[in-house]
């Protein structure tokens, strides 16, 4: 309708304006998924874990020390960190100096460098560091002083010379962003390097099992260790990685099926890259996984026997202290450690804006092209990234960790970090209170179990 | 541990008496270019027997074994006198293995190397996820046989079961009996020269006595290698 | 040796793969029909079986009955139904194990070897049996939750595997009258046999109607009065091995539990297909 035609008062009136309003349903990027998934027809894949807020350790407070509790000081009064791992069975446990490990995450899915910058940094402070799917590269070999080699369900790699060169053996019946599934690796990311190690053509889009191809079960899985038992001579620790599902009776058939250590990753866990559904809507939080577990082991009279390593967004120190108050025996991080590297950089704002993202923001993983040269297999960009510098940046974050850890502990009167335990605790909402099994703070309530 | 020569070069072994672990412990104790041969008497479906094996022996297991048996065997020539249970020569990287009967479930399952002989029957998903291993069965395979096969070859000279090469990468699969059913994205492909010298190659190792004009040759067909929406129906 | 020594070592074997709980169902002694054997299970170790014998004496007419452990077996003057009705009302702490003209039902948490000396299976003899040890993947570990599930007359079952729709399945049977005592996926499986059979199902049916309704991964073995049935599921990840010689035939999960039976190095062997009922009958001499 024209101009002309509304002067001249023919027709109907201007539409009021009122403020846009968005949807919490139907909310920007939910429109824009939908329309994305109108324009490609296949679901979107990307990295991280999962982003949704969900309750967690930040939901956990600790009971310092007051006139009933004595705190620890610094220094002088010794808070000590170390764990063994793995002493059920094997003749040769883990000694690590700090209850932090650095997760599993696969050569393809990281550039040989950021490999290398782990070891160097996960060895400056005397922990291990976990292969992925993918098998072990003799970078990662080279620089961690500690190996855990993992058997996954692609058995890409897979081989007796590097199971008998690992320190220990992690079986992965799924992780915490998708308990269920299988790896995944996209064409672009299938170098000629990781072809090879994959046995696969390269280029292609890695499909993935989600099962074992020669055991499905806990009674099965069983035999399984018993063969790699059998091939590594009874020297090494056998650890089981589980995703949080049914973190209650997986940790029992873990530890039936003849476990070492347990290690569970809720779902904030990360990924290389996986359905974003699969991340964000299946899978329980790290939280509420890890009183479960830690109530199957006392069950069987294996808490400390059988070690429970938790994993699934673990930041800071707080985290660490948290989990072990919860129960856990170590943590082991995985973005974090990215992070610590150099992912997400704020230096690569500008290359970060190229290719559609921003620092804090950046999760297309799968995409390869990532410039801090750490999620990449492109020899480029991979070559930008600085292992000795990316070791040191995160041997300085796990002392961090390490140090934060202690800070609290010794406030809490612990001369060792596993004394720590749920009674220090307190949550700030109902739901953090339940899924932890401590008190809403200021009460001496739990919800579900002191009703 | 009590172990008898019986012949001037045979170690015996025997399970009834000699815990597992020391025969295994005692396999890998051996150096790496010892040609010995051994003989494990009385298995009777005991699992992980003679698993990681890394040198040229010869080695003969007299009896049934359980699962994982010649489990990522590496050079030696591992000949089972019975049947074999799940997971027979799992990941295994070079060498021979042999079962005189059948063998169970996942038999030679993400083998990278050697050949894989069954002269029974194998079951169920008979070189699943295989990475160049080659297997040669002298009868049937049970269902989902090849599934995720990527390197290697699998000759079956009886039949083969449903979903044959399901997601199939780049193995090569030469079926001379009928096959119930193929799998997402395997398609029975020409036999070139190269295929027919591969597969009478084998064969001939095998002891297998059959022509390779005998056989089909089923692989992929490549549709699955990068995402299309057109395939969605196939995943 | 007894048929129940043959099975005992059988059971010893899977102990591994099995270690939280054992049962045995065996086939013996069959009673004249008219009669019922009912076994009985009282979590009392104190229990006063003299005194539930005379009231099942004084009410319809009992045997002699027999104590095992924890169970005890006895034969009764009625039907099935009567007496397991009577027994409800009037002993409700005693759980019936299993009724028929044959079948008695042993089963209790903790380890098989443990289950196999407290119930002296070596000296029980019969015609054919099904044992089960136990890794409890969803439920608890209890008696009511170990197998073999009673499934009917003379009829019991074991598996090995995990179903994934037995929660909604139990709520539709419930609504069909079928009672569970546990939330274990087995029972389900078992309830959906006797739910089908009482429907006028032939057992074949009822386990080819498991392929339809049932999901998830399973072995299952069926007792029946006069042989067994194996059915495997479509995908048949969880392991079955099949052995026969003229003496006898037997199935287990592993080939070592066969191993141990006379003959079984000359035995033919053979894995069932998936998705496939087979079934084994005695003749009648």
């Amino acid at each position: 309708m024209t101009a002309d035609a509304h002067r001249s008062g023919a027709g109907p009136p201007a539409p009021s304006r009122t403020a846009l309003r968005e949807g919490a349903i139907f909310d920007r990027r939910v429109i824009a998924e939908i329309q994305r998934a109108a324009n490609e027809g296949i679901y979107d894949i990307r990295g991280f874990g999962a982003k949704r807020p969900v309750p967690h350790f930040d939901d956990l407070l600790f009971l310092g020390a007051s006139v009933s509790r004595y705190p620890l000081e610094g220094y002088r009064e010794r808070c000590d960190s170390d764990v063994v791992l793995g002493a059920r069975n094997a003749e040769k446990p883990l000694h690590l100096k700090i209850p932090i490990t650095i997760a599993g995450m696969s050569f393809g899915a990281l550039s040989a460098p950021a490999k290398e910058a782990l070891g160097r940094g996960a060895s400056a402070v005397g922990t291990c560091t976990t292969t992925g799917d993918g098998g072990m590269t003799p970078e990662e070999r080279g620089h961690s002083q500690l190996l855990v080699y993992q058997l996954l369900p692609s058995r890409y790699g897979m081989n007796p010379d590097d199971l008998r060169k690992a320190d220990a053996i992690e079986i992965v019946v799924g992780q915490g962003a998708k308990p269920g599934g299988g790896g995944m690796l996209l064409g672009q990311k299938i170098s000629d390097r990781v072809a090879e190690m994959r046995d696969l053509p390269k280029g292609i889009d890695q499909r993935s099992a989600c099962r074992h191809p020669d055991w499905t079960g806990p009674d099965d899985m069983e035999i399984k260790i018993g063969e790699l038992r059998e091939i590594t001579d009874w020297q090494k620790p056998i650890f089981v990685k589980i995703g949080g599902s049914r973190p209650y009776y997986d940790t029992a058939l873990a530890v039936k099926a003849g476990a070492d250590v347990v290690v569970l990753d809720g779902m904030q866990g990360g990924t290389a890259a996986t359905q974003e559904v699969f991340i964000e809507h299946v899978g329980i939080p790290t939280l509420s996984a890890i009183p479960p577990a830690v109530e199957s082991l006392k069950e069987l009279g294996m808490h400390r026997k059988v070690q429970l390593v938790v994993s699934g967004g673990i930041r800071s120190g707080a985290d660490v202290a948290k989990a072990l108050a919860l129960g856990a025996d170590a943590v082991s991080i995985g973005v974090a450690a990215l992070i610590a590297l150099g992912d997400n950089a704020p230096e690569l704002a500008d290359e970060y804006a190229q290719i559609g993202s921003a620092p804090g923001f950046y999760d297309d993983w799968h995409e390869g092209r990532d410039p801090a040269g750490i999620s990449t297999q492109d020899d480029e960009l991979a070559a930008r990234f600085d292992p000795a510098l990316g070791g040191r940046r995160l041997a300085n974050f796990l002392r961090t960790m390490t140090l934060e850890t202690q800070t609290l502990a010794r406030a809490c009167g612990k001369s060792h970090v596993h004394n720590l335990e749920p009674e220090d605790l307190v949550a700030l909402t109902i739901e953090a209170a339940a899924m932890a099994r401590v008190p809403l703070a200021g009460t001496s309530w739990v919800p579900g179990l002191s009703d | 541990m009590a172990m008898v020569e019986s012949a001037p070069a045979v170690i015996e072994v025997d399970l009834a008496v000699t815990p597992l672990r020391e025969l295994n412990a005692a396999l890998h104790r051996v150096s790496g270019d010892d040609r010995g041969s051994w003989r494990v008497l009385n298995p009777r479906g005991a699992h992980a027997v003679a698993v990681g094996v890394d040198a040229p022996l010869e080695i003969d297991v007299e009896g049934h074994v359980g699962y994982y048996c010649a489990g990522m065997n590496k050079q030696a020539t591992v000949r089972v006198h019975g049947n074999a249970g799940v997971g027979l020569a799992e990941n295994m990287m070079s060498g021979t293995v042999v079962v005189e009967g059948n063998a169970s479930q996942s038999a030679g399952a993400t083998g990278r190397g050697g050949l894989l002989v069954v002269r029974g029957s194998a079951a169920a998903r008979c070189g699943i996820s295989m990475k160049g291993v080659d297997i040669v069965v002298h009868g049937s395979v049970g269902h989902m046989s090849a599934f995720m096969a990527q390197k290697g070859c699998l000759v079956v000279c009886g039949d083969a079961g449903e979903a044959l090469g399901d997601s199939i990468y780049e193995s090569h699969l030469y079926v001379r009996g009928s096959v119930a059913g193929l799998g997402a994205d395997c398609i029975e492909k020409e036999m070139g020269e190269h295929h027919v010298a591969e597969l009478s190659d084998l064969l001939e190792r095998a002891e297998a006595g059959f022509e390779a004009s005998e056989f089909r040759r089923y692989g992929s067909a490549r549709t699955l290698y990068n995402f299309d929406v057109d395939n969605a129906g196939a995943y | 040796m007894a048929l129940g020594g043959h099975l005992a070592e059988m059971l010893l074997q899977l102990g591994d793969r099995g270690p939280d709980s054992a049962g045995l169902a065996i086939y013996r002694d069959r009673v004249p029909s008219g009669s019922t054997k009912v076994t009985l299970h009282s979590a009392d170790p104190r229990q006063d079986w003299d005194r539930v014998h005379s009231a099942l004496d004084a009410g319809m007419g009992a045997g002699a009955l027999e104590v095992r452990a924890s169970h005890a077996v006895v034969v009764v003057d009625t039907d099935a139904e009567t007496a397991t009705s009577w027994l409800s009302e009037r002993f409700p702490e005693l759980r019936v194990m299993s009724a028929g003209e044959a079948i008695e039902i042993y089963k209790e948490a903790g380890l098989p070897r443990e289950f196999v000396e407290r119930f002296d299976l070596a000296s029980m003899s019969g015609t054919h049996g099904l044992g089960h040890t136990r890794m409890a993947t969803e439920s608890k570990v209890t008696t009511d939750g170990s197998h073999p599930f009673s499934t009917g007359l003379d009829l019991c079952l074991v598996h090995n595997g995990s179903l994934s729709n037995h929660n909604r399945l139990r709520e539709q049977l419930r609504a069909e009258g079928i009672e569970f005592q546990t939330l274990n996926d087995t029972e389900v499986a078992a309830g959906y046999l006797t739910w089908r059979l009482r429907e006028g199902a032939s057992l074949e049916a009822a386990l080819e109607g498991c392929l339809e309704d049932l999901d998830g991964f399973y072995t299952f073995a069926v007792g029946t009065v006069d042989g067994f049935a194996v059915l495997r599921d479509p995908i048949a990840c969880k392991p079955a091995v099949m052995a026969e010689t003229d003496e006898w035939v037997a199935m287990a999960s592993e080939y070592r539990a066969i191993a141990v039976l006379p003959g079984a190095d000359d035995a033919r062997m053979w894995e069932p297909e998936p998705g496939t009922v087979y079934s084994w009958e005695r003749q009648p001499v």
